[in-house]
């Protein structure tokens, strides 16, 4: 055994040196070489520690050797390895032995796998900054002329990914050899290759000589624009913005235009679906004049292509692509140009384009201005508030600031209401939850008064909703509502309607009260909290249903701190001790729960004056709170079963909307069998319900 | 090829879409999802689907070949095959319906009299035939209305133009098997641009295509030797891209069957190239995610590999076992049946080679606590000839299972699994009584070995640990002098604490 004789042998061996000997090699390439895949993993994740360990001379002649003649491993292992390396550089030597590394990362860049590779690749890319100019054309130029001779494609292509760290600090006699590699691996016979070198085209461009970009790359550029293989060609127009960048107006007419024009019409909608992709970028680096007579034309027929990929693409970037488009003269483009090709994209067939363009068509107004906003655009807009796709009328409302800014919101008023009363009954809870989160900027923008007259009942309808998300999204809504008009509306308009549900029949309803009233206390203030929540709250603790009493415990504990003392002491204390007797064991958990919650809260005020006087009041209730065996367990337990009842009372609640006898209160013999109501769940949402949020 | 079209047919000038005759229809329906996604059909002349020639003129019905005299036979059947090159708009089912007919019954004839007639394949017609197969199935494949599709769970996409379609295929299909059909002369035309269009179709989502994609490549295989190392190389790098790249082509069992057939037909000794197709195109294979969707395929093509060569067989094994997936259950129950299917055309010679490795991982599989998996493995003992080498090296395999068969055997949650491994232990105690007993005694001492080297491990670790501490703070205090030349090193291992 390996790990018996190391200990041993070592510090008869080096003497001195004891810390080195301590762990032989032996040892770690023992880990190293581990069956456990999982413990080869550790000590590959741990190798900055055995380097360390072994110091710079051992890891330079013994760890390296080993771990370059090894590589045969798991991908993962490989992965980890490959990762480290490229932080090695300190830990054999520094700057002047980084060359050390490159015999393993060379053989790792060669394997199968594309993610041992690319990681490879990277750190070299990064060890290749660490190297002096002499070691970088004595060690890492050969490295990467092996990798780029390579007999099988995996070590091509990771050289494409090394050129250009290498070319600007090379001599000149070795940069004219590096740019050959690079051309043979443009043409080679591999697809996998020349997308590759595709991939890479655009940075090897810029660290090249002008001269050369012209005289070779472009060349090159023109030549994988017009693979045989969409693929490649796809790669080239992300090249192209590079080289656009780096020539000036006239080559680029000259050189790279006629492959881009050829680009934005290829039979392949994928390459197509590049150029609309790359526009916005494609158009800053050809600049104003060759977008001008070039890009736009070839944009417009973008607009109308026949794939949806394509159109939707495209329709993405009409924003970015107006905007960038030069001030003067730009409001004349796009009126004559773009507009009515954006018209016909409002009634597309496929929704995806109709939403991409819903997503950016209101970042014009503010271009175009007032007038042709209203002239031009607002009937677009108007017309996508009306889209049978809710996609595309969300993403108009969510946008709407942007119109706000320019011609108000009021012009699109009459089309927004209809628009917004269908979201808000959409079918779909994952529409209606959409339109109520974007309610509190409708507010704002619309205004007090209009929100009165149209919306507030709109809110008040979601906070009875059948879906669980709704019910808790709108009484979020209507917090947020709250700091936007302030309390005095709350006092008037929210919270007389929501402390009426407390009595209403379903005890959903009443529930929801207690949930409005947890997220509306804050925002109202002390005074309304006191005056006319807490009664509510406190009345609510005789409900018949258990459900209702321990969120009336809940509640309490969270309205807790906005409470002065009396109104805890004399009020709220009381109530929950109450609570605290229940007879169920959730009611009685929850209030023992708040109980001690407010109990803190009241030592907290009390403390300066007289200490330690009252805390010790709900002795009795203290006990049952500390619970000293397993809470964990009577938690959990009490969870699930409260789940079930929920579960329960929901069917029950159901079965009770289908009957006619809804006015008689006392259906809920509450506690149903779960079992035999579980069965008559057939709304799938009920589910959604979930009182799992303490 | 352009100057011998013939006066009926439509100059192929470059398409100017504005010109579409179609006249726009209604709009589409609401219920098709496809017409939700397609182009709009008022533009769909110039779809990628197909590329319409512009003016598309009417068709009008010609002459049927049988009424013609012999020697305007010739003549009109170009005419006939020039006609078949016109597209047509199939996303709008209503559009020229009378066009549509014309050519279906063109080609109808055309597929009668290639197959039945002789004398018709003479040298001159070969160039329009195969034009006109080229118009018709060579088209960018549009994009799939489902990034995410499933070919187990999803239906596919069926292509609109298959009433049309499907006559071409059945053409070119008849003409490749023609009697008359004269490789040398084709061989102008169907080259190495037109094989890897062909092969780029099989990525199509609908089988029907595929299936007859697969046939006439088959076809085509056969009769162009020239072609034929073309084919293989093209498809190793289809399949690289899928495994490496994309993990998405919907036709690679199709060229996996083929490949199967090839693979069969290979002369001995094989060539390097086709082993290197073997171990790194083939077995990286296996890693791929949608593997149930050809695994049937690529096994045939595995085991063909090995009854032509045996001494691959330990590549071959060594590569499953590197792949050998870790989550996938369902995999790994396909990779149990591939060994299978190995170990029964397996040479004793080479199973010793491998015995350890792969019985290993035989064990880790019967330890799986999915008991599909177990179940699998344990299938290997009823398996006489694995039996039979089992026994053979008895010596070698049961230390390597044993350990695991006799903790699974007391720890396994499912009753079947824990009576077949009673089974197998029983097996082992019939083979070798001897060895058996005394793995039971050393059954013990190993667990506790086990411990101790874990517990060895991590004092390992630990005093790495100190000791990498120790270093750091050496380096940092005591050689800061020499080290002033090389800041770099410095702060890099000190980003490694």
């Amino acid at each position: 055994m390996a790990g018996a004789a190391g200990p041993g042998t070592g510090p008869g061996a080096a003497g001195g040196d004891g810390d080195d000997s301590l762990y032989p090699i032996a040892v770690l390439i023992d880990e190293l070489r581990n069956e456990d895949v999982q413990l080869r993993l550790n000590s590959i994740k741990k190798l900055s520690t055995i380097a360390l360990a072994l110091g710079v001379e051992r890891t330079r002649t013994e760890l390296l050797p080993f771990l370059t003649d090894t590589i045969y491993d798991e991908d993962e292992v490989l992965l980890a390895l490959a990762e480290q390396l490229g932080n090695f550089t300190g830990l054999v030597g520094g700057p002047d032995f980084a060359h050390c590394l490159l015999p393993p990362l060379e053989s790792l860049a060669t394997v199968e796998e594309t993610v041992v590779r690319d990681k490879a690749v990277e750190s070299l890319r990064q060890i290749s900054q660490e190297h002096t100019p002499i070691a970088l054309e004595a060690h890492f130029v050969p490295l990467v002329k092996r990798l780029a001779s390579g007999d099988w494609f995996t070590s091509r292509t990771s050289a494409c990914g090394l050129f250009s760290v290498c070319y600007p600090r090379a001599s000149n006699a070795v940069k004219a050899e590096i740019r050959q590699h690079f051309r043979s691996l443009c043409s080679d016979d591999t697809p996998m290759v020349r997308r590759a070198a595709a991939s890479k085209l655009g940075e090897f461009a810029k660290v090249l000589e002008l001269d050369s970009v012209k005289s070779e790359i472009v060349p090159l550029f023109t030549n994988l624009a017009s693979d045989e293989q969409d693929s490649v060609r796809l790669l080239a127009v992300e090249a192209c913005v590079s080289i656009a960048q780096l020539l000036s107006q006239e080559d680029l007419e000259a050189l790279v235009m006629p492959t881009l024009r050829q680009a934005a019409e290829d039979k392949s909608w994928r390459v197509r679906y590049m150029v609309a992709d790359k526009f916005s970028e494609l158009q800053k680096a050809v600049g104003p004049k060759i977008t001008l007579n070039d890009l736009i034309p070839a944009f417009q027929n973008l607009l109308k292509d026949c794939e949806a990929e394509v159109r939707a693409a495209a329709a993405h970037k009409v924003k970015e692509l107006c905007e960038n488009l030069p001030p003067e003269g730009r409001e004349t483009i796009i009126m004559n140009q773009i507009l009515p090709f954006i018209k016909e994209l409002v009634s597309d067939t496929n929704q995806h384009v109709k939403s991409a363009l819903a997503s950016v068509i209101m970042g014009l107004s503010t271009i175009l201005g007032k007038e042709n906003t209203i002239e031009h655009l607002l009937p677009l807009f108007l017309a996508q508030l009306k889209d049978e796709c809710p996609e595309v009328r969300l993403n108009i409302i969510s946008n709407l600031d942007c119109v706000n800014e320019v011609i108000g919101i009021r012009q699109l008023s009459q089309s927004l209401l209809p628009a917004i009363v269908e979201l808000a009954e959409d079918a779909k809870w994952r529409v209606r939850l959409a339109i109520i989160e974007y309610m509190p900027l409708l507010a704002g923008q619309l205004g007090v008064q209009f929100f009165d007259e149209k919306l507030n009942s709109l809110c008040m309808a979601w906070l009875v909703d059948h879906v669980y998300a709704i019910r808790e999204a709108a009484t979020n809504n209507l917090m947020k509502l709250v700091k936007k008009f302030g309390t005095e509306w709350a006092q008037n308009t929210i919270v007389p309607k929501v402390l009426v549900m407390a009595s209403d029949p379903n005890y959903l309803h009443r529930m929801t009260t207690l949930f409005c009233i947890n997220a509306l206390s804050e925002a109202c203030g002390q005074e309304i909290t006191t005056k006319q929540m807490l009664p509510i709250v406190l009345k609510m603790a005789g409900d018949q249903v258990a459900n209702v009493r321990f969120n009336v415990a809940k509640s309490l504990q969270k309205i807790g701190p906005i409470l002065d003392t009396d109104a805890l002491q004399e009020e709220v204390k009381p109530v929950l001790q109450k609570l605290g007797q229940d007879e169920d064991v959730d009611v009685k958990y929850f209030a023992q729960e708040a109980l001690s919650a407010v109990a803190q809260r009241l030592r907290k005020l009390d403390s300066p004056a007289k200490d330690g006087e009252e805390p010790s009041a709900p002795g009795a209730d203290k006990n049952h709170f500390l619970r000293p065996g397993g809470p964990g367990e009577d938690t959990g337990k009490a969870h699930r079963e409260r789940a079930a009842r929920v579960v329960s009372e929901e069917a029950v609640e159901a079965a009770r909307f289908r009957g006619t006898d809804a006015a008689k209160g006392p259906a809920y013999q509450l506690h149903v069998n779960t079992r035999d109501t579980l069965a008559q769940l057939e709304i799938a949402e009920l589910v959604h319900f979930s009182q799992s949020r303490d | 090829m352009e100057t011998k079209l013939p006066p009926a047919s439509t100059p192929t000038s470059p398409s100017s879409p504005g010109l579409s005759p179609v006249p726009p229809p209604d709009k589409v329906d609401g219920f098709s999802r496809r017409s939700l996604r397609r182009a709009r059909p008022r533009r769909s002349h110039s779809s990628s689907q197909f590329r319409y020639q512009s003016n598309q003129q009417e068709l009008t019905p010609l002459p049927l070949l049988k009424d013609v005299p012999a020697s305007e036979l010739h003549e009109l059947l170009s005419r006939k095959l020039a006609q078949c090159g016109v597209m047509f708009d199939f996303l709008d089912c209503v559009a020229d319906l009378k066009g549509k007919e014309v050519k279906r019954a063109a080609l109808n004839e055309l597929v009668e009299c290639v197959g039945s007639t002789r004398g018709v394949l003479i040298e001159p017609v070969y160039p329009d035939i195969i034009r006109m197969i080229s118009v018709n199935i060579f088209r960018t494949l549009p994009p799939s209305e489902n990034p995410e599709f499933d070919p187990e769970e999803d239906e596919p996409n069926l292509e609109p133009s298959w009433p049309h379609l499907q006559l071409v295929y059945e053409f070119f299909l008849r003409f490749l098997e023609s009697p008359d059909f004269q490789p040398s002369v084709a061989k102008r035309y169907v080259d190495q641009k037109f094989v890897l269009m062909l092969l780029e179709l099989f990525d199509s989502e609908d089988p029907r295509e595929r299936e007859y994609l697969k046939t006439i490549l088959h076809r085509v295989y056969g009769k162009f030797l020239g072609l034929r190392a073309y084919i293989r190389k093209q498809c190793s790098h289809i399949f690289l891209r899928f495994i490496y790249e994309l993990e998405h082509f919907n036709g690679v069992a199709e060229l996996l069957e083929i490949l199967g057939s090839i693979i069969n037909g290979f002369a001995l000794p094989l060539k390097t190239e086709h082993k290197q197709f073997l171990v790194r195109v083939l077995i990286p294979l296996h890693s791929v995610k949608s593997l149930s969707v050809f695994h049937a395929q690529l096994a045939y093509c595995v085991v063909q590999f090995l009854e032509k060569d045996a001494t691959l067989t330990e590549h071959v094994i060594r590569g499953l076992l590197k792949y050998w997936p870790k989550t996938c259950t369902q995999k790994e129950v396909m990779f149990l049946g591939e060994m299978e299917e190995i170990l029964d055309v397996i040479e004793p010679s080479q199973f010793v080679k491998i015995q350890e490795p792969l019985f290993k991982q035989v064990a880790r599989c019967v330890s799986s606590p999915h008991f599909q998996v177990a179940e699998r493995a344990l299938y290997f003992w009823n398996n006489e000839y694995i039996l039979s080498l089992i026994e053979d090296n008895c010596h070698t395999v049961l230390p390597a299972v044993f350990g695991t068969l006799y903790q699974v055997s007391k720890e396994h949650w499912n009753q079947t699994i824990v009576s077949l491994i009673y089974n197998v232990l029983k097996t082992f105690m019939e083979m070798n009584g001897k060895l058996f007993d005394e793995l039971t005694a050393s059954y013990k001492l190993e667990k506790q070995q086990e411990q101790q080297k874990a517990r060895e491990r991590q004092e390992l670790w630990r005093g790495l640990e100190e000791l990498r501490l120790r270093r750091l703070r050496g380096t940092q205090g005591a050689k800061e002098a020499p080290l002033q030349r090389l800041p770099a090193p410095v702060a890099t291992s000190g980003g490694q604490s």
